[in-house]
């Protein structure tokens, strides 16, 4: 009783929120290695054996640098916002299953934290939070290009979302449900990957992924050629930390979400051929977690690649193109649903 | 037992953040308990179990019609409290009396409780699914729903028309 409601939880809890944490410090390694290589160039190769060890050193100096407040700054809100965009890109991870129930130690263990029956919404929810600690970075540093940088920021993300949950709309009525363990169940008994079903929503998911996670080539809010360094440009030690964490631990949500929703979560590849099942040897959590890391080295990939939009192009995109699209997929998503 | 804790704590809560809203002198702090007081009372909803309404309360409120309120008050600066004014269209009289009459009314309904305690069924615990929402607005609801939906439009219609003069 008591093991099973407290300390398996908790116990879950840490593992996810440590897991998170350090991968994040290792996507930034991972990030400044994968440019290099696109560009020839060796990336960081000092700290320990081919650079492995940057991250820790990255962590440390950033834990011991001093933190700045600026004069003119609104001390209370300059303090909180780090922490507003922080929390909710943690807490979307109590939805994300990493596999299904499994044995452990003569126990049935589910590898998620909870399956809501609305987690879909829930995950979306959250993460309309967190634009909040964005908005409030630039308005509390109290200077221009911060200022600006978070009217942009935010514009974009709200732009985006409109497109990004019409996707999940008809993600929604093609699985039937909004459970994220229901949906990877969903695409286990319809055999197939909703990839496959859905490409139109995949595509719109993905744009709208990099663009609310501000980053290449839809990354305006840090412009460094016209902003200075963006929202954050006022920040510094530990509290800049915190927003570089929520970044990458958002590109890590987005890809998760996504690879739920289209890759089949934790299921293994083609799961209606039967003559592959010997891919059933490696654990589901594994194949959740390689098919998440193809969606990073993605962002990578792109980020090194495309230029920067420009900021009327990115709006007219969104609006324009990519909210039209989404709806008209809801629509015929649902006529599908209805006719078939 | 904890139902009841819960409640009690939440119910202060929002009423805190609530009285924070208006006393508070700094507009965009004031926004800021406004988030507060939509995540409290999102979280009375999924105290209650409907975890539909308490996702789209957070969705719709805090993280959509709050952040347009921030905007807004970001934009129109700002720390300065604003100079005394009397607005010669202020109705003081009619505003007490509207107040009056809502005031009245939920001591009404609480009194009415109070007296007749409603049916708690067994069917309440699934209440907040989402079937159960959207079977209810799609049927019993239908008419107070395409109400709603066109009052929306209008008002869509009517940010259209003012922000483009000539269309």
């Amino acid at each position: 009783m008591m093991v099973d409601q407290v300390v398996i939880p908790a116990l879950k809890i840490l593992i996810v929120l440590n897991a998170v944490l350090v991968g994040v410090t290792f996507m930034v390694l991972l990030e400044r290695k994968v440019i290099a290589w696109t560009q020839a160039r060796l990336g960081p190769m000092r700290v320990g054996p081919y650079g492995v060890l940057q991250p820790i050193a990255d962590v440390v100096k950033l834990m011991t640098k001093e933190d700045i407040t600026p004069v003119k700054a609104d001390r209370w809100v300059f303090s909180v916002a780090p922490l507003i965009a922080l929390i909710p890109a943690l807490i979307v991870f109590a939805v994300i299953p990493f596999g299904p129930e499994v044995s452990l130690f003569g126990r049935q263990v589910a590898l998620y934290i909870t399956d809501l029956n609305v987690g879909l919404l829930y995950v979306v929810s959250v993460a309309s939070i967190g634009v909040y600690g964005i908005i409030l970075a630039g308005w509390a540093s109290n200077s221009k290009f911060p200022l600006l940088a978070s009217l942009r920021a935010s514009a974009q993300l709200i732009s985006y979302e409109v497109a990004v949950t019409m996707t999940l709309v008809s993600m929604i009525v093609s699985a039937g449900t909004l459970s994220m363990v229901g949906i990877v169940n969903a695409q286990e008994s319809q055999q197939v990957w909703y990839l496959f079903v859905q490409p139109l929503a995949f595509f719109i998911f993905f744009v709208g992924g990099l663009a609310e996670t501000n980053r290449a080539p839809f990354d305006m809010p840090e412009a460094e050629q016209e902003l200075t360094g963006g929202f954050h440009t006022e920040y510094s030690g530990m509290r800049f930390a915190l927003f570089f964490l929520a970044e990458y631990a958002n590109m890590i949500v987005v890809s998760a979400v996504a690879t739920t929703l289209f890759l089949g979560g934790w299921l293994r590849p083609f799961p209606n051929v039967a003559a592959l099942s010997f891919l059933d040897l490696v654990p589901a959590w594994c194949w959740f977690l390689a098919k998440t890391f193809v969606f990073l080295y993605i962002f990578l990939w792109v980020r090194a690649t495309l230029p920067r939009y420009r900021y009327d192009q990115l709006m007219r995109l969104g609006w324009k193109v990519l909210i039209p699209l989404a709806i008209a997929n809801v629509v015929v998503s649902g006529l599908v649903k209805v006719l078939l | 037992m904890a139902d009841v804790i819960t409640f009690y704590t939440l119910a202060a809560l929002i009423l805190i953040f609530g009285l924070l809203v208006v006393t508070t002198r700094n507009t965009v702090h004031s926004v800021l308990f406004l988030v507060a007081d939509f995540l409290a009372v999102a979280m009375l909803y999924a105290s209650m179990n409907s975890l539909f309404v308490a996702a789209i309360q957070v969705l719709v409120y805090a993280g959509g019609i709050v952040v347009l309120y921030l905007f807004v008050v970001m934009l129109v600066n700002l720390k300065r409290p604003p100079e005394e004014v009397r607005d010669p269209a202020r109705q003081t009289g009619l505003g007490g009396v509207l107040a009056g009459v809502v005031l009245a009314e939920l001591a009404l309904i609480a009194v009415a409780n109070a007296l007749d305690p409603p049916a708690t069924d067994a069917a309440s615990s699934t209440a907040g699914l989402t079937e159960q929402v959207g079977l209810a607005l799609y049927t019993d609801y239908l008419i107070p729903f395409e109400v709603a939906s066109v009052l929306l439009l209008v008002a869509m219609v009517g940010a259209i028309v003012l922000a483009r003069r000539e269309l």
